[in-house]
């Protein structure tokens, strides 16, 4: 069985070598960097704009920030009325919208191919001369206090892990929730926005990424165009965000108005940008694909059905970060099971991966799915803008995903097991328990 | 690669209302408040952005010069290419529908039986269960066979159930060396399923644990409500994810009786989309048919019918917004005014920025970060639906006023302009809805499922560029009585109809620089 699942590893580079489109990139004297993907099988297009400027970058007083902002830059321009901007992007048939993240903020369109000229000439509108009104503002702020109460306020799981955030990833901007504290949210003022887009919204932090039915000689003229006259402007530095020397064993009880109990638990890790040896960041995807990287992994497999601890359960490494990156575990305990036996369970999961070493046939199955994922994942022209802005917006080589598989491929048995050892212990870990308040449990 | 996005975003990401999520996922994203690890999803992450609201124009400011290129993209024909479906039956009846595309080694294949949970009868989550099973046990084979015989091979299976639908999913590389075992082995696997009991009852705790953890949040408790209270007595008002008293009783001779009635060859369809010939996909196709068992089309359901005067239902809970849905069963599938209600529901509210209701409602008022309309039209009805969430002390004008604007829409109809802009929306992003093997194999599938002619995208915009503003007013007419739409609510306190103004201060808004 070990040997079928070896040779079918091996098939499968051929086969996503084979899946590999053509990829531009330049750079304007400006400094806004331009990706460009071909992907000739549709007439579509997809562009979006990335900054490198995320609610990790927000000051402690001023978190929810960054995504406000980004809702501003719906709210009009020099040339463009509140609301202008989507309803041009609509009535040419295009879909439109953004997000913030911890690392970054991108922007999109998507249109079918010959809209591609109006798509630059807006973002270009809005990175020049955004103009952020008083009233504007206060009124966009209640719809995003709105958001926050529709994703955060009003779902119990949702707040626990907002706190467990907090505590979790100290001393990181990781730690405050994307969306902003309520009650800073609630005070954010104007000038705030403009000098955030003032910092941060200039083309030199910027990266743009044009993906589908385009050449770069037909897209570079028009970038020029709307682009090359932009002033460069300078952005304050970014300093890398660790948490490093490690915080500590901590550990947080929460009693929240939820019918089934939930356990947390996060290990701070290296990521791919802060990882000394890069070689961690590798093994640590394995890791994870070992514990979780499917029905046949060791969480579902044991967990979820042989031992029927958990009604769900899971464990991922987010790697791909700026600043130092996390491996998560968190449960949903079967009816009749403690939160203390589920988290003994999962230790017990790590401990094993410390102590012994994986199978070879379990890591293979990790690399047959990355490696199909490859070919899979160019299905999709958004899913490709958006790993190349990614990539770029975090300082990471654009072709990251043709040489994953190889470097993946690399990893060793004791790898994993070396790791698990290195990064998978007590003062790196936090833990939560989030019970029923009392009276609520069924 | 994984990376995962843990974002957030401008516009609501719109949800499915019909739709009842696969076990896993909903215990799994809920346990960690919506930023669920898992390896090589964030991509599944980024799909969910696609259904983002279609957005549409209402009326652009004068604006004169810019964009400077406006006038040429107005100029340019959006090219809109044409899917070349080839379809045919199996001997087992199975209808098959088949698009080749070689551009990538891979193949997705799709099967949609009328199986879904108005099929439930007398036993709320049966189809659901049913299809959560497939996959947990086959022809002697165990669930650790059949999920590392799929992921190996680097395939990707998935079964799920909706109102109508079950539906079994299989996405694999092209390439035969590992088509051919990975097709093997789904045979077997939607073939000859062995519901274990161990599975059931498994499966069976994680949908109660997963109904009671909806109990922690407004969101779905209204949703049901909204559809128990519309299609009260119809199979469509059933809860398709049974119901914690439903849920202990169900058997396994029950859901292999199900299965073997709703699962039959002659009640499905085979969608296929990827780089194999014709014949490749005629034999697929007859293996799979061969698999399932044998058996007829499930018979018609009874057609809904709307309610005839206002029903209010309210769920006290105390969130800090309250969530309204309005409306009524309005639809069907085949209904002759599929399109005029699909075109203006784009202006009333379907069609995100643009649409009055988020114009209104959001962008001159701030009582909402998302607020939307729709027809959701399936076999034997479906609902016209309007939902927002607001803060609470905004519930009662918020909903006043959208009664308002639903009123006035229904009343008057489009204009000639909103009507313009919502044809060009429409007919401009055509190409978007057909771009990549994920599109097309959910447009095989609804076309094949609701027996749609194959050229229905074409015809579809034929209509779209014809129908006028008259047209539009009559349908909603015909569809929606304003004064019937029922109002379920969730929240602290029911919400009160207020007198509002529904004319937005616009010289408000020119004022304020």
């Amino acid at each position: 069985m070990k040997q079928l699942i070896m040779a079918l590893v091996v098939g499968l580079w051929s086969l996503t070598a084979a899946a590999e489109l053509p990829t531009h990139a330049f750079t304007l004297d400006n400094g806004l960097k331009v990706l460009v993907r071909e992907d000739h099988r549709a007439p579509v297009v997809t562009v979006m704009v990335w900054f490198k400027a995320g609610s990790i970058d927000e000051a402690p007083f001023e978190t929810g920030l960054a995504h406000v902002l980004e809702h501003m830059m719906f709210k009009g321009t020099d040339k463009l009325g509140p609301g202008d901007y989507s309803k041009l992007v609509a009535r040419y048939g295009g879909s439109d919208n953004a997000f913030t993240s911890y690392d970054y903020t991108a922007y999109f369109q998507q249109y079918e191919v010959s809209r591609l000229p109006l798509a630059l000439e807006l973002e270009a509108e809005r990175l020049a001369n955004l103009k952020i009104d008083d009233e504007e503002f206060f009124r966009e702020l209640q719809v995003v206090m709105e958001e926050r109460r529709m994703r955060t306020d009003d779902n119990p799981n949702a707040l626990a892990w907002e706190k467990f955030q907090a505590v979790a990833r100290p001393g990181t901007g990781y730690a405050h929730p994307i969306i902003g504290w309520r009650s800073l949210l609630s005070q954010l003022q104007p000038e705030q926005a403009r000098s955030w887009y003032r910092r941060f919204y200039v083309p030199g932090n910027a990266t743009l990424v044009i993906a589908g039915d385009v050449t770069r000689e037909q897209v570079e003229p028009l970038v020029q165009r709307f682009f090359a006259d932009l002033p460069a402007g300078s952005t304050p530095p970014r300093p890398r965000q660790t948490v490093n020397p490690p915080a500590g064993e901590r550990h947080l009880s929460l009693s929240m108005p939820v019918k089934v109990p939930a356990l947390y638990m996060l290990y701070n890790v290296p990521s791919l940008v802060t990882a000394e040896n890069k070689r961690d960041f590798y093994a640590l995807t394995m890791l994870a694909g070992v514990l979780d990287g499917g029905m046949s992994a060791r969480i579902e497999t044991e967990l979820v059905r042989q031992q029927k601890l958990v009604a769900g359960a899971g464990a991922g490494y987010s790697g791909i970060q700026r600043g130092d990156g996390t491996f998560t575990l968190s449960a949903t305990p079967s009816p009749g099971v403690t939160l203390e036996e589920v988290e003994a369970a999962l230790r017990k999961q790590v401990e094993r991966l410390q102590t012994s070493l994986p199978d070879a046939a379990e890591m293979a199955r990790v690399r047959a799915g990355v490696l199909a994922s490859q070919v899979y994942d160019k299905d999709s022209v958004m899913g490709q803008a958006m790993e190349l802005g990614m990539l770029s917006t975090l300082g990471l080589e654009t072709d990251l995903s043709e040489t994953f598989a190889d470097e993946l491929a690399k990893v060793t048995a004791e790898d994993v097991q070396r790791v698990a050892k290195t990064w998978l212990v007590a003062e790196r870990l936090a833990v939560a328990h989030v019970q029923p308040q009392r009276g609520e449990e069924q | 690669m994984k990376t995962e996005l843990q974002a957030t975003s401008y516009k609501l990401q719109g949800a499915k209302m019909s739709a009842s999520s696969p076990r896993r996922a909903v215990l799994r994203a809920a346990s960690v408040g919506g930023a669920a690890p898992g390896l090589f999803n964030w991509l599944q992450g980024l799909r969910s952005l696609r259904f983002l609201a279609v957005s549409m124009a209402v009326l652009l400011s004068a604006c004169a010069s810019f964009p400077t290129t406006e006038e040429q993209v107005a100029a340019s024909e959006p090219q809109a290419p044409e899917l070349d479906i080839q379809s045919w039956r199996t001997e087992g009846g199975a209808k098959v529908l088949f698009v080749e595309s070689d551009a990538l080694p891979m193949l997705d294949i799709r099967l949609v039986m009328d199986a879904g949970s108005a099929r439930d009868g007398d036993l709320p989550g049966q189809a659901v269960m049913t299809s959560a099973l497939l996959g947990e046990g086959a022809n002697g084979l165990s669930v650790d066979d059949i999920a590392r015989g799929f992921e190996d091979r680097g395939a990707q299976f998935s079964s799920s159930s909706y109102r109508d639908m079950g539906i079994i999913s299989l996405r694999t590389l092209s390439d035969s060396e590992y088509r051919e075992p990975v097709l093997e082995l789904f045979g077997q696997v939607i073939g000859s399923p062995s519901f274990p009991q161990d599975a059931l009852d498994r499966i069976r705790t994680q949908m109660m644990q997963g109904l009671r953890m909806e109990q922690q949040v407004p969101g779905p408790q209204v949703s049901k409500a909204f559809m128990a209270t519309v299609f009260e007595g119809h199979p469509y008002g059933t809860a398709s994810d049974g119901t914690l008293e439903s849920l202990p009783t169900i058997q396994r001779q029950q859901l292999d009786a199900f299965y073997k009635r709703y699962y039959a060859a002659g009640n499905a369809v085979i969608a296929m989309v990827g780089a194999i010939s014709r014949d490749e996909a005629e034999q697929i196709a007859e293996q799979i048919s061969r698999a399932l068992p044998a058996g007829e089309a499930a018979p018609d359901l009874p057609r809904a019918e709307p309610l005839v005067e206002r029903q209010r239902n309210h769920i006290q809970f105390p969130s800090t917004q309250t969530h309204i849905l309005l409306g009524n069963q309005a639809t069907w599938r085949g209904n002759p005014d599929h399109v005029a209600l699909y075109v203006g529901n784009m202006i009333l509210g379907g069609g995100g920025f643009a649409s009055i209701l988020t114009d209104e409602v959001r962008q001159k008022r701030g009582y909402v970060y998302g607020i939307g309309s729709g027809f959701s039209a399936m076999a034997a009805g479906g609902p016209f639906q309007v939902q927002f969430k607001t803060g609470n002390n905004n519930a009662d004008q918020a909903l006043s006023l959208t009664l308002q604007l639903i009123d006035r829409f229904v009343t008057e109809g489009p204009d000639e302009e909103q009507l313009e802009e919502a044809r060009t929306n429409i007919l401009g992003g055509f190409a978007l809805g057909t771009a990549d093997n994920s599109d097309i194999i959910g447009q095989l599938g609804a076309i094949g499922f609701y027996d749609l002619p194959l050229d229905y995208l074409q015809w579809f915009s034929r209509q779209v560029s014809a129908v006028t503003a008259d047209e539009i007013r009559d349908a909603f007419q015909r569809a929606v009585d304003p004064d019937s739409l029922a109002i379920v609510s969730i929240g602290p306190e029911a919400p009160q109809i207020v007198p509002v103004e529904a004319d937005a201060d616009d010289s408000d808004e020119e004022a304020g620089q």
